[in-house]
């Protein structure tokens, strides 16, 4: 108790007394401990602090209520005014740490007070019904990890590009929620509805029609992201998840489901998520296809001759991935990678290829077949299905990086 | 998968989503779902009043378009004054200005550019769903019925859809037809080894 009481003094005045820390030991073991303390406290959060010659030799910073990344790492999204890029090429696996997932919003983050979220499901069901936070987390909860991705996902153009700037609008996490089914089966949903309006209680007041089908296959209402509540700008305090679909469609500060025997033709489904297909406008381009990136080596890495171990994440919307094939001969010659398990459906996988660079120039891609037997496509095939007028929406070629004599990797813009 | 659409009683549709939830290759995690009770009665009625307030959204059929009306002129007195200091002036060459908004205004043939209402979109009800519940910009949700109809008739005069005297209201608009609707087609794509 006694000791209880004094660390909360020591805390208050940011001193660290010897008398609360060793009690009667030896004083001039003191000496060290308190200074490195005193300065770890006195420097803030911000300003690392010099690393100990010898860590064996001191004590480190006791317990702390919030955990931080070490003073030595810096992973960080790249921002533009209406989106936010993931940092693929600092993971090590699947899993995007909630700080660094993705985002992509119209109209800002909203602030919205967990203790006044409503969800409204009405339209063509037997009972329009009302669903607080508090209330959607009393109903049957599941988890369920799978990517999200922006259906505009992807920048070329020029050579000096990171797997983060090319590819970097995808994250993955662990979702928690209610399954969609459950709760329309809740109001009484009429067999008769094929469509259903999500809404979002930002500024843009978001909007996009979902065939309903989605809803008893896998859709979600959650509100947790890798175990904690989500995250403001994934859509606090609920989101809707429809995993392997196209990212705008996962409607965050999701406040209204409607049911609908027809689509309804929102802004987000017309004007926009729409591309070319020859003399054709493509819409309700809902899965996302198989894809997938080499995140090591990558610009502006550099790697020695000798052993090298190629790694990347490769994923589909319409299921698991089958296999990924690397080559380092651009493209002559194609071997299976290694896919790290548990290999789970419409989630981000990881994969690895040993390979032994002899120091030529040379380079490397991957391309990823997903469970159905779909092959991720060259640019070129893409061009030649769709012209070459296609857009940006549902782009998802094979990326390749170049190799230089001296170890440098570039991107290559085809 | 396909979903079997079934006309009956409600019960009878409940028994039947049971059983269609039950058949569905869904996570491990949801396939205890044919233990659950029909209802776990958590919620409440909503409101008719509570439905009203949030129910913004308007259909190509025309349902959900409010009473009021609007016209051209009008439109265009509103769009100069709360729309074009990001949208541009519509009268002058948008190609060269770089404009902090989309350009609303294109020609109406399809190969045309840049791509817009009079060349892209195709439902003018979109125009009045997506101008009502977020435009302006900097004062989303602002607008009333009148002025909405109003900007929406100014914008598809201006994209040489509609005649410069006609008046737009529940009944008018969703009977405009948009030249870019033809060359909209659903993604029919299901997997497998062809790329499209
Ligand atoms: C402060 C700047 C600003 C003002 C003022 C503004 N807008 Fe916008 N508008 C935008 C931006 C930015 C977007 C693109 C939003 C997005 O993509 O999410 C946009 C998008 C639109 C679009 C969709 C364009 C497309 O091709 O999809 C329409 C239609 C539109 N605005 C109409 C209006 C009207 C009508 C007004 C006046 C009542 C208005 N805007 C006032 C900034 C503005």
């Amino acid at each position: 108790m006694k000791a209880q009481k004094k660390d909360k003094q020591v805390i208050k005045s940011n001193k660290i007394s010897r008398r609360t820390l060793l009690g009667g030991m030896v004083a001039a073991a003191v000496l060290p401990v308190n200074s490195i303390f005193a300065k770890h406290v006195q420097t803030g959060p911000h300003i690392a602090p010099e690393p100990p010659e010898d860590p064996t030799k001191t004590i480190g910073p006791g317990p702390s209520a919030q955990g931080k990344r070490s003073t030595f790492e810096h992973p960080v999204r790249k921002f533009s005014e209406t989106s936010s890029r993931s940092p693929l090429q600092d993971f090590h696996s699947t899993i995007t740490p909630s700080d660094l997932h993705y985002e992509r919003h119209h109209a800002g983050v909203p602030a919205i007070d967990p203790q006044k979220y409503e969800l409204l499901i009405h339209g063509m069901v037997e009972r329009p019904m009302k669903f607080t936070l508090a209330e959607l987390k009393r109903f049957p909860a599941v988890s369920r990890i799978c990517f999200l991705e922006c259906a505009g996902n992807f920048r070329g153009g020029k050579e000096e590009l990171t797997p983060q700037e090319i590819l970097g609008l995808t994250s993955q996490s662990e979702w928690t929620g209610v399954m969609l089914s459950t709760l329309f089966r809740e109001v009484g949903a009429d067999p008769k509805a094929l469509w259903f309006l999500a809404e979002g209680s930002d500024a843009a007041v978001m909007t996009r029609s979902v065939p309903v089908k989605k809803a008893w296959d896998d859709a979600m209402i959650v509100y947790a992201q890798n175990g904690e509540a989500i995250r403001p700008e994934q859509g606090y305090p609920v989101r809707l998840l429809l995993p392997g679909w196209e990212g705008n469609m996962n409607i965050k500060w999701l406040r209204r489901i409607e049911l609908s025997d027809e689509p309804y033709m929102t802004r987000e489904e017309t004007s926009k998520y729409t591309y070319p297909v020859k003399d054709r406008i493509r819409m309700f381009s809902f899965e996302m296809d198989a894809r997938s990136i080499i995140t090591f080596p990558s610009y502006p890495q550099k790697i020695m001759p000798g052993w090298v171990e190629i790694r990347g994440i490769a994923w589909s919307g319409r299921g698991k991935i089958e296999k990924v094939e690397v080559s380092t001969d651009a493209g002559k010659t194609w071997q299976d990678a290694r896919l790290q398990d548990p290999v789970l459906s419409k989630a981000h996988t990881y994969f690895r290829h040993l390979w032994q660079w002899d120091g030529s120039p040379t380079e490397i891609l991957s391309r990823a077949v997903d469970e159905t037997g779909y092959v991720q496509p060259t640019l070129r095939q893409l061009a030649e299905a769709r012209g070459t007028a296609m857009g940006g929406y549902h782009m998802n070629p094979i990326t390749s990086w170049q190799i230089k004599t001296d170890g440098s990797t570039l991107f290559k813009p085809e | 998968m396909k979903i079997k659409i079934v006309v009956g009683t409600a019960l009878l549709g409940l028994i039947l989503f049971h059983q269609v939830s039950a058949q569905q290759p869904v996570p491990s995690t949801h396939k205890n779902g044919t233990s659950y009770p029909s209802r776990f009665g958590f919620g409440r009625l909503a409101t008719t009043a509570e439905i009203a307030l949030w129910d913004i959204d308007v259909r190509p059929d025309g349902k959900g378009l409010p009473a009021g009306q609007g016209d051209v002129l009008k439109g265009k007195v509103i769009y100069t004054s709360k729309c074009m200091a990001c949208h541009g002036n519509n009268d002058t060459d948008l190609s060269k200005i770089k404009l902090p908004a989309p350009v609303l205004v294109s020609d109406t043939l399809a190969k045309s550019r840049p791509k817009a209402i009079g060349n892209y979109w195709p439902y003018a009800t979109t125009l009045f769903d997506y101008i009502r519940r977020t435009m302006p910009y900097n004062q989303p949700g602002s607008l009333t019925d009148n002025e909405v109809y109003s900007i929406t008739a100014y914008l598809l005069y201006a994209n040489k859809i509609i005649k410069q005297n006609q008046l737009l209201n529940a009944k008018t608009l969703p009977g405009i037809v948009m030249p870019a609707k033809k060359l909209f087609i659903m993604d029919d794509r299901k997997g497998g080894p062809e790329v499209r």
